[in-house]
């Protein structure tokens, strides 16, 4: 089998500050990163796909249809904006950490991939996001 | 333990199927379907597994591994038209995904060592697009 891996970049801001910890709790628990301002990163996120090549194509998976479902699912909405304000999932108490914005990007994507691939299309193998690039957290789907 | 190998190549191509329509391709293929072709730096990573030899300390030589990727896929592809220089091109699509298994069928044989083996063929066609072919992805189309 063929794996084909995308690469996706945005940039968006955020505020590590969990409702259900003390301020002090919260700012021995962040730092930096719950600068009551938030601050902002330039994502990189991967989105890795696998299924069998389609002998006709020559393709593992319409790289277009990929590249619409991202763009409309995902960096439509997380594109230069700030997380705590401004994306559906974290305006509650959900945390934007690196780790809950893979889960949300997980859900998203799985949510609307039978619409991007119908019938016994490609599967979604497994995201990445690079926060900085110190920093890289890995979600296998599969 | 694994050991890859990085080269380069730099080829065009053009990604469009005879048997089906301009349009189709065009839904298939976006832009790289232009019927000129257009050219990548392609970036190769070749990953080799085995156990060290006790004495050499080596899983495979290096400068041997060179030669073979030179050899079997630099000299053949690197400035070149893929569909009307390199087969089977001339009869498939040079997608990403076909380009990564044909480098995997011409490395595999001349790599199989006493002590290591081919694991897998990364190809990037583009910083934002790679593929992976291999024993990684299991060998259920190969």
């Amino acid at each position: 089998m063929t794996r084909v891996t995308r690469r996706y970049k945005f940039a968006a801001s955020h505020r590590l500050n969990s409702g259900q910890l003390s301020e002090q709790q919260n700012g021995e628990l962040y730092g930096k990163c719950n600068n009551p301002y938030g601050h902002g990163h330039d994502y990189v996120l991967e989105v890795s796909v696998t299924g069998p090549l389609n002998a006709v194509s020559g393709q593992v998976v319409n790289i277009l249809a990929l590249d619409r479902l991202v763009e409309e699912r995902i960096l439509r909405d997380f594109d230069h904006r700030y997380f705590n304000a401004d994306v559906a999932e974290f305006l509650g108490d959900l945390v934007p950490t690196s780790e809950n914005i893979l889960r949300v990007i997980e859900n998203r994507l799985s949510t609307h991939w039978r619409g991007a691939f119908p019938g016994d299309g490609p599967r979604l193998e497994g995201i990445r996001l690079q926060e900085t690039k110190r920093n890289r957290f890995e979600l296998r789907t599969n | 333990m694994l050991i890859t190998r990085r080269a380069e190549f730099s080829a065009s191509h053009i990604c469009s199927q005879s048997s089906l329509t301009a349009e189709q391709n065009r839904e298939l293929y976006g832009a790289a379907a232009n019927k000129n072709g257009h050219g990548h730096n392609y970036v190769l990573e070749v990953t080799l597994e085995g156990d060290p030899d006790p004495v050499t300390g080596m899983i495979f030589d290096l400068k041997t591994l060179k030669e073979v990727i030179q050899k079997n896929v630099i000299e053949p592809m690197d400035h070149r038209f893929l569909n009307y220089e390199v087969p089977p091109f001339d009869k498939i699509v040079p997608t990403a995904e076909n380009l990564a298994a044909e480098i995997w069928k011409r490395l595999e044989p001349p790599l199989k060592g006493e002590r290591a083996r081919l694991k897998n063929v990364r190809l990037y066609e583009t910083e934002d697009l790679y593929v992976d072919y291999g024993e990684a992805t299991s060998g259920a189309n190969r």
